[in-house]
This record gives structure tokens, sequence and C-alpha cells, in this order.
């Protein structure tokens, strides 16, 4: 499991914990997260992350 | 008209400038667009200039892409370091110093500048306002072998430096007029819970107080307070706050009020001019902050490629970097009736209507974690 990172905002999407919220169940790797998701706190693209060791 | 075969010119490189074209060519590969940057058009986010201490991030660090890198990506033409100097908008022309350039649309994505200060004494070249890479690399340089930052204004960016410079390793201390930190974004108890921590980590607070007068000192400067006080430091930061950028906007007879104002469609009192991000006042709203700028480049991008689109903003809830004590708000557009439950650094405070509604709410340290939930509940700021 990763981490990415959104390089505009810093907000962190952990695949262990997904991001229930956005609809994203707790384990849902990066590579599946939709290519219309956007960051929640500043809504940039998924482009905009990179993966980050924490 | 001759302007039917000229470039899309986007006026500015931040993140205005640059997610707008990367938008605008996911719908049209083909319109030549020249964009225009009076820096060095690099590629940077400009939210996290204030968190390079934390991250441990140079200027070059933070530098995603260089201009020629993006004009690569983007397929644009880039011109760097040049700076717009007029507009004639029936003309369909921008002027750089005596080279005229056409443009068949015009956007203006030159963002806001900080709000001025002039301090009495001879410190003036010890005061930096940091508001894009290029004013952090002069800044970073300049605080190489110094210790101690004075920090003038405690609103979002203020408070931000506060927290970064400590953990960079720097004494701290923070000048504001405002009896609270955050003011005008924060409820009392969520500010004293974001002080708190901020004290933790060893900033001083000098609160309902102004500098009055900044002096070079055998071994730094010393600054004067509205009170007699005096503080000796190394720097000093000016954040006392940002307003849209409207000179060449009112040169060329566009209507402004606190920014540039447009409408839905991001368009400006001309036709063919568009303005969105820090610059803009869109509807009425002037939001200094990422989200609703994203959300403008998209809609902007579709009406570019023909496809005329108004913009929505939903709720528009603000992060502020305060690692010690996290932060997010959403301040309520309206009066409202404030239901603060606070726990230590812990602050849960939410604005209802009458009815109930949520209005807008004020997150910090755990508390943090509800946000998502919350932001459900928030009304629109644009429907």
């Amino acid at each position: 499991m990763k981490k990415w990172q959104c390089v505009v905002c810093g907000w962190v999407y952990d695949e262990e914990e997904g991001c229930p919220e956005e609809g994203l169940a707790p384990g849902t790797a990066w590579a599946d997260v939709p290519d219309d998701f956007i960051c929640p706190d500043c809504g940039v693209g998924k482009d905009d992350f990179e993966m980050v060791e924490i | 008209m001759a302007q039917a075969n000229s470039p899309v010119v986007v006026i500015g490189t931040g993140l205005a400038g640059y997610n707008l074209v990367k938008e605008f060519r996911k719908h049209d590969s083909e319109t030549p667009v020249l964009m225009i940057t009076a820096d060095a058009g690099c590629n940077y986010s400009k939210p996290m200039l204030s968190t390079g201490f934390t991250k441990n991030k140079s200027a070059s660090d933070l530098s995603m892409a260089d201009a020629g890198k993006m004009a690569d990506q983007l397929n644009v033409t880039i011109r760097t370091n040049t700076r717009v100097t007029n507009i004639d908008a029936s003309a369909h022309t921008v002027f750089v110093g005596e080279e005229a350039i056409e443009y068949s649309k015009l956007v203006l994505a030159w963002g806001a500048e900080p709000v001025a200060v002039r301090i009495e004494g001879n410190a003036g070249e010890h005061i930096f306002a940091i508001n894009d890479l290029q004013d952090y690399a002069n800044f970073r340089a300049e605080l190489e072998g110094k210790k101690r930052v004075l920090i003038m204004g405690a609103g979002l960016i203020g408070s931000e430096y506060a927290n970064d410079l400590s953990n960079g390793g720097f004494e701290v201390d923070v000048v504001a007029p405002s009896n609270q930190i955050l003011p005008g974004l924060l409820p009392e108890k969520a500010a004293s819970a974001v002080k708190n921590g901020l004290e933790g980590l060893g900033v001083k607070f000098h609160l309902g107080l102004l500098v009055t007068r900044a002096c070079e000192s055998d071994n730094g400067v010393v600054v004067e307070l509205s009170n007699g006080e005096h503080i000796e430091t190394d720097i000093i930061v000016s954040a006392i706050g940002l307003r849209p950028r409207l000179d060449l906007a009112v040169k060329a007879g566009l209507h402004v009020n606190q920014g540039v104002c447009v409408n839905r469609m991001l368009q400006t009192s001309d036709a063919d001019i568009y303005a969105l991000g820090d610059c803009a006042e869109v509807d009425g709203h002037v939001l200094l902050y990422v989200m609703p700028l994203m959300t403008s480049a998209r809609a902007l991008a579709k009406t570019l490629a023909g496809e005329p689109t108004d913009v929505n903003y939903g709720a528009m809830p603000v992060a502020i970097k305060t690692p010690v004590v996290p932060v997010v708000v959403s301040p309520p557009a309206q009066e409202g009736e404030w239901d603060v439950e606070a726990n230590g650094m812990d602050v849960k405070a939410l604005c209802r209507d009458d009815d109930g509604a949520l209005l807008g709410y004020a997150l910090t340290g755990a508390c943090v974690a509800d946000k998502l939930a919350l932001n459900k509940e928030l009304p629109a700021i644009l429907k």
C-alpha cells in the first residue's frame, strides 16, 4: 500500500485508508481511483499527485 | 478580423494560468496559445511557499518544471521575464512596451500582490513579502545564518509562516493589530487553540499592536511596537494581506471592484477578455484559494474551446497549513448561531441558521477529520 500526495496543497491519499467520504473504500489502489478524481482540499486533478514516502 | 488567427493570450503562469491551459488542451490541442509572464515561468504551487522548512524544500525543489518544459508539455509559446504594459481591448492587442501582440481571446491570470507597507526607519531592505517563487528564493537566501524572524500579520499566511519558520528552528515573533490570530476566519476559541499550539513551538505573539519603526542595529534589526516595546530580530516578513492586481485592467477600461469583475462565464466587461484566479472577482466573490481557481479553470477551458460554460462554486473550505494544530475552515456567508465544542487543541465550531442548516464551520486539531462529512452539508457559494 502506498501514499500519494497532492503537489499543489499537500493533501495525502493513503491507499490503506482510502477515502470513504469520496466513495473510495479502504485499500483502493491509486491506479483504481477514477481519472476524474479531484483533490478534496484544493480541487486539482489526479495528474497533480505524486507518490510519497511518509 | 485579423484576430481570428491570433493566439489565445494568457497573462500569468501561476496556478491559474497553467491549470487553465492544461484544462484547455484537453478540449483543444491546436489553437495557438501564447503565455506571457513577468517571472521565469517555473511551474510551482504557491501554497507550498509557506511550507518550505517543514517539507525541507528550497526554491528550486519547489519548481516542478521550468518554462521550457511547460511549453513542450502544453504545446504553447511562453514568453518569460516579459511584462505586459498595456491592453488595447478595442484593437484586441496587448503591448509589451512598444511591441504589439494581437490576441483572439485574452485571459488575465496575473494574480494578487501583497499589500504594501511602509515602515519608518532604515531597515527596509530587511522586510520581505513573499508572493512568488523568486521572492521565496530571495528570502531563503537572506535567512542563511540568521536565527530570528519577526512576522507582521497573523492571518493565514502569517500563521502558516509562524509554524513553518518555527519548524525550521527560527525564533519567531508575530506582531498583528488584531486581538486574535486568523481574524475573520476563525471564531475566537478556535483561534486560541491554534495560538496555543504555535506558542508551544516557541512563537511569541504581540497582538493588538503595530510595528511603528524598524532600524538596523549592530546585530540585526530593532523593531519598535505601538506600545513602545522593542524587539530584536534579524528579518521581517510582511504578511499583512493580499489584494488582486488591478492596474492594467483599470488602464484598459475594464470594470473592477475589489478584483477584476467577471460574470459566471469569467468574462470581464469586455467580451473577449476573461479573468480567473486571485485577480478575479467572480459574481462578487474574491476567493484567493486554489479550489475556486481550479473550478474556474475547468469552466473557462470549456468556454474558450467553444462551449460556453458557467462556473459553479460549491462549498470552498480552506485548509490552513499550521501542522502543529491543523485547521480547516469554511467561513459562513451569512450571520448564524455558532456552537463551539472545545477540548484543548481540538475545536469543532459549527455555524447554523435558525432552521439548523449548516452555514459554515471551523475545525482544529483532531476535529479536522470531520471536514469531508460536514462539507456535504455546506451550502454552495455560487449555485
